[in-house]
């Protein structure tokens, strides 16, 4: 495999084999609170049904929309860089940049209305339902926030991506971080795509 | 090696394409756990997060376009995962 590549004036295969890796390490993580969530589900199933309509699934639905459409824009980014189109290339990770603070700012008030009905860990009301409820808000608190974490360190990735392609450090002939942006981008991506039935739908 | 080219670029006609798929997905995984269908909704959902991560992985991830590789190792990742989760309820009542 390496022989092949190297007439490459750099490695660009092997960062992006680096950064597969790396997504694999990310996946088996969040692989492991996903069977924490199913073996949970399967001891408290009618708790967590109860609990999950108190999710708005509007909300979900549209934030899962905003990530799908900030997935094809950083897609077609990397399509642009390599036809030459910067400014293109610009405006593509900037509308991605937009879309993932849009994210954020529902994940703000959909958050902020769940803690205003008193529904957070260790609030009061909380500990009035069953265990199963305490279980399902603790996984929801947990996996999104770790979920929106990932998204703002997504937002710090893409920016700096988008001041190199201004100053031309990733070109049309070097622009395997973007594209290892782009992956990363995806990988959050993937893991709302389980988050949302997992948490929003089946009630 | 030159038959397969380096970097393919991919165009925006197929990646418009790929979310249309999969915001239709998504509207009708909606739909369709709207409707009382019991423990079924919980499998119909799955399949469709099932199926609209393979869109993302194979069109969105270069999977279907990069060398076999590394559609070969994601493979393995979501094996080993299946397995896990397998085991784990081996413990828990199947």
């Amino acid at each position: 495999m390496t022989e092949d590549n190297t007439h490459d004036h750099y490695d660009h295969e092997g960062s992006k084999l680096g950064m597969w890796l790396f997504i694999f390490t990310e996946l088996l993580f969040f692989g492991g609170l996903f069977i924490v969530y199913a073996v949970m589900r399967y001891k408290n199933g009618i708790a967590f049904c109860l609990a999950a309509e108190e999710l708005n699934v509007s909300i979900g639905a549209i934030n899962t929309v905003i990530l799908l459409i900030s997935s094809a824009t950083i897609a077609m980014s990397i399509s642009s860089i390599q036809m030459k189109k910067t400014k293109l290339t610009l405006l593509l990770l900037a509308s991605t940049l937009i879309l993932a603070i849009v994210f954020l700012v529902n994940k703000y008030f959909e958050w902020g209305a769940k803690i205003e009905h008193g529904l957070y860990p260790g609030s009061e009301i909380l500990e009035q339902f069953g265990h199963g409820e305490v279980l399902f808000f603790g996984l929801y608190y947990f996996m999104t926030g770790l979920h929106a974490l990932h998204i703002i360190i997504g937002i710090i990735f893409i920016a700096v991506m988008m001041m190199k392609v201004k100053n031309g450090k990733l070109n049309a002939d070097r622009f395997v971080q973007l594209e290892n942006a782009g992956l990363y981008w995806h990988l959050v991506d993937v893991i709302w795509i389980f988050l949302f039935p997992l948490f929003y739908l089946i009630a | 090696m030159d038959e397969i080219k380096e970097h393919k670029i991919v165009s925006f006609k197929t990646y418009i394409i790929i979310l249309f798929l999969l915001i239709s997905l998504t509207a009708l995984s909606v739909f369709v756990t709207q409707i009382d269908l019991g423990n079924l909704s919980v499998i119909v959902a799955l399949a469709i997060a099932g199926l609209k991560s393979l869109l993302v992985f194979a069109f969105f991830m270069h999977l279907l376009y990069d060398k076999k590789m590394y559609a070969l190792m994601v493979a393995g990742v979501i094996m080993v995962m299946t397995l896990v989760l397998i085991i784990t309820f081996l413990d828990y009542g199947f």
